[in-house]
């Protein structure tokens, strides 16, 4: 161990860099946020990250339509493409669409879209459209983006039914970003309870506990999920079905957290600086709050950040099975029902769309994570 | 060595019941009963009520009238002879219409297994090896969204390229033609025609993840001091490599085993619900959903009990491979 440790600060620290005074006076999280900054990808995984959690928190800002609102002309109609140069070749600065019309095909009795030509949509920024409440409690109808009736503008095209597939997508995102935090907390909850008795307890309790983890993880999630995620009563309102399956995906998600965090308790008791705070007669409250908690945050942080994915992708999984979030409530994984078959699939590929969210979200995370672990660990310069 | 391997098969016996104690719960947790369901059928089926008196005889012959314990030690005891009820939904004993999808499961299951291996280690070494070259970062950005991909969407965007740029409907892992037929050769052979597909849909995200674990701890060891020394004893590149850093590396890989295994079995149930796969996944998912309990339970507890067994025998495939473990595990 030490021999390691040794090894990597010689190898990782050359002895020729000069830090200015800033460097020695910054405290821990000063350090981590210097190193954050440099790890890039970390960086620009946060900011998508929060664009993300804007988008779930405006959804009524950024959505174009009303995301219930059935546009029986445009039913499964493709994306809107987005033009900038018009027939006769003449620049647009401000982009424009063509609105679609509809026909039947009388063989194959598929709608087919063609755009009408005849006229130019052009986007308009922070349009008047339906009225909403901002963040529930101010009124007011402006949205990001809109043109002018009678089009409707479909960046992601239309579902069956007809219904806006983006702004179905931002409305969608707060139930999936959501989910993931919240069942992540009841999981933190529970990890930090039940590691931190095994931790500090020891012995058979600590025996126990750890073979009852090692047993819910040897368990295939899926399944027990599916089974979990289906004892949920029917008559339940989205609201119950929302926590019920939170506190479903937790029965499974708390194991990691409680295993880290007792493996941290059980190193850092018997580590040399709480060791030399208690021999400077340093008292109990004051190791746990000054020493202990520091530096244990940061390693909890990144556990937390590093547990959030896997939380979104099994309620992605659930709803995409049915049994999860149930319609009229609506997340990424509610969406992806519609592209289920091979034959919805193949005639409106872009149904997938939401796919693309989920992907680009815990991707995100993950990155994040990586670039939080990196500015924990005090021995990576 | 002996002594643990009789540790653990001790363990195994314990998992398996708490195995039996989970499966009792699911059975337990969803509102009303079975017998409920049941009676429902059996009054669409024959067009008028049941007598309370034929209900209270139904409801003694399945136990529902013994408390929760004797229930419990009830459903043990017919469990241990082979004994797992009667599949209302398919109106056939359960016992005859799992065995087929079982074998498949864990077949894909060991299979992806041996993929993920396959995959993995040959390329997290070449990733390690050639650090920040051109094709480690290929790798690792495929490898990255691998993992952030959901298996059921990787599934559906296979079908759909599948059947765009080829024409063929990749779902399923029989041809129609051989759906009932018994089994023989060319049956075979038509089922290793379709197994490919679920078996790199299943693997994909497993071997992203090992990849990962295995270029990091390969490039940890290749800085090692012992590496120089071989070098400088003029060992050969090659040879340096498999013969010291690639062993010591491999074995977060091969303890990896333990959770890779019930990660696939997991992943394979919704990738074969969406490829369609005759599995257990697609069957347990129908099963709950028409609350038909005596084919869940008995889904449920073949899927964590041959899992369970899988990990364990990975766990003694680690000690038998690992010196450094048997020492430590043989001091306990």
């Amino acid at each position: 161990m030490w021999r390691r440790l040794l090894g990597r600060r010689q190898s990782n620290k050359p002895a020729t860099v000069q830090y200015d005074e800033s460097y020695y006076l910054a405290s821990q999280w000063q350090l981590m946020w210097r190193k954050f900054r440099r790890h890039r990808l970390a960086m620009v995984s946060l900011v998508v990250i929060l664009f993300l959690y804007s988008l779930a928190l405006f959804a009524e800002f950024y959505s174009i339509n009303d995301p219930h609102k059935r546009h029986v002309k445009y039913a499964k109609a493709p994306p809107h493409t987005l033009y900038f140069v018009d027939e006769d070749g003449n620049f647009h600065l401000v982009p424009f669409i063509y609105d679609l019309k509809q026909e039947l095909d009388m063989d194959t009795l598929q709608r087919n879209y063609t755009e009408d030509r005849s006229k130019r949509y052009h986007l308009r920024f922070f349009v008047e459209g339906e009225p909403y409440k901002l963040l529930g409690f101010v009124d007011t109808n402006i949205h990001l983006v809109g043109v002018d009736e009678p089009a409707v503008y479909f960046p992601f095209g239309t579902d069956d039914l007809g219904r806006c597939l983006f702004s179905r997508t931002m409305h969608a995102a707060r139930i999936s970003l959501s989910i993931g935090v919240f069942g992540v907390v009841i999981s933190f909850v529970l990890g930090c309870l039940i590691g931190g008795i095994s931790g500090y307890f020891g012995g058979t309790v600590d025996l126990i506990i750890q073979r009852i983890i090692e047993f819910i993880i040897s368990i295939p999630h899926i399944p027990l999920w599916i089974a979990l995620a289906a004892a949920l009563p029917d008559e339940w309102s989205s609201t119950q079905v929302y926590f019920g399956i939170t506190l479903v995906l937790a029965t499974v998600g708390w194991t990691t957290l409680a295993r880290a965090v007792r493996g941290k308790l059980l190193e850092l008791r018997e580590a040399d600086f709480v060791m030399a705070a208690r021999i400077s007669n340093m008292g109990d409250f004051d190791i746990i709050v000054k020493h202990l908690l520091p530096s244990f945050a940061s390693f909890l942080i990144v556990v937390l950040s590093l547990s959030v994915p896997g939380m979104i992708l099994a309620e992605t999984a659930l709803s995409f099975l049915r049994i999860g979030i149930q319609p009229p409530a609506v997340s990424w994984g509610v969406l992806l029902q519609d592209a289920q078959n091979i034959r919805s699939l193949s005639q409106s590929p872009w149904l997938l769309i939401p796919g693309i969210f989920v992907i680009v979200t815990v991707l995100a995370f993950n990155f994040l994570g990586d670039g939080l672990r990196d500015a924990a660990d005090p021995y990576k310069q | 060595m002996k002594n643990y391997v009789f540790q653990r098969l001790v363990y195994l016996v314990f998992l398996l019941w708490l195995v039996s104690v989970v499966t009792f719960i699911v059975i337990e947790l969803p509102p009303g009963d079975y017998l409920s369901t049941y009676i429902l059928l059996l009054e669409q089926n024959t067009g008028q009520q049941l007598s309370e008196d034929i209900v209270e005889r139904l409801r003694r012959q399945y136990g529902l009238d013994l408390p929760t314990h004797a229930r419990y030690f009830k459903w043990f005891g017919q469990v241990l002879q082979g004994e797992f009820g009667f599949s209302f939904d398919w109106q056939q004993p359960v016992r005859e219409i799992i065995g087929e999808r079982l074998v498949l499961t864990f077949t894909i299951a060991i299979l992806s297994a041996i993929f993920t291996y396959a995959v993995a280690i040959p390329i997290g070494i070449y990733s390690a090896t050639h650090q920040y070259s051109l094709g480690d970062y290929v790798v690792s950005i495929i490898g990255f969204v691998g993992l952030a991909i959901p298996n059921f969407m990787l599934a559906l965007i296979m079908l759909y390229v599948g059947f765009k740029q080829f024409g063929v409907n990749l779902s399923g892992l029989f041809s129609p033609e051989y759906l009932d037929a018994p089994w023989n050769w060319a049956k075979i052979g038509d089922l290793l025609l379709h197994l490919p597909i679920p078996i790199i849909v299943i693997g994909t995200g497993g071997t992203a993840g090992l990849i990962r674990v295995l270029r990091g701890t390969l490039l940890d060891e290749l800085n090692k001091q012992y590496v120089i020394t071989a070098r400088s004893k003029g060992v050969g590149e090659v040879r340096l490599l498999f013969k010291y850093p690639v062993r010591v590396a491999l074995n977060p890989i091969v303890s990896s085993l333990a959770w890779l295994f019930p990660s696939l079995v997991s992943g394979g149930t919704i990738t074969a619900i969406v490829l369609g796969l005759p599995t257990a996944g697609p069957m347990l998912l129908r099963a709950l959903l028409a609350q038909d309990t005596f084919l869940t339970a008995t889904l449920l507890m073949f899927i964590t009990i041959l899992t369970v067994i899988g990990t364990t025998v990975s766990d003694i495939l680690l000690v038998v491979v690992d010196p450094r473990i048997r020492m430590e595990r043989a001091a306990n």
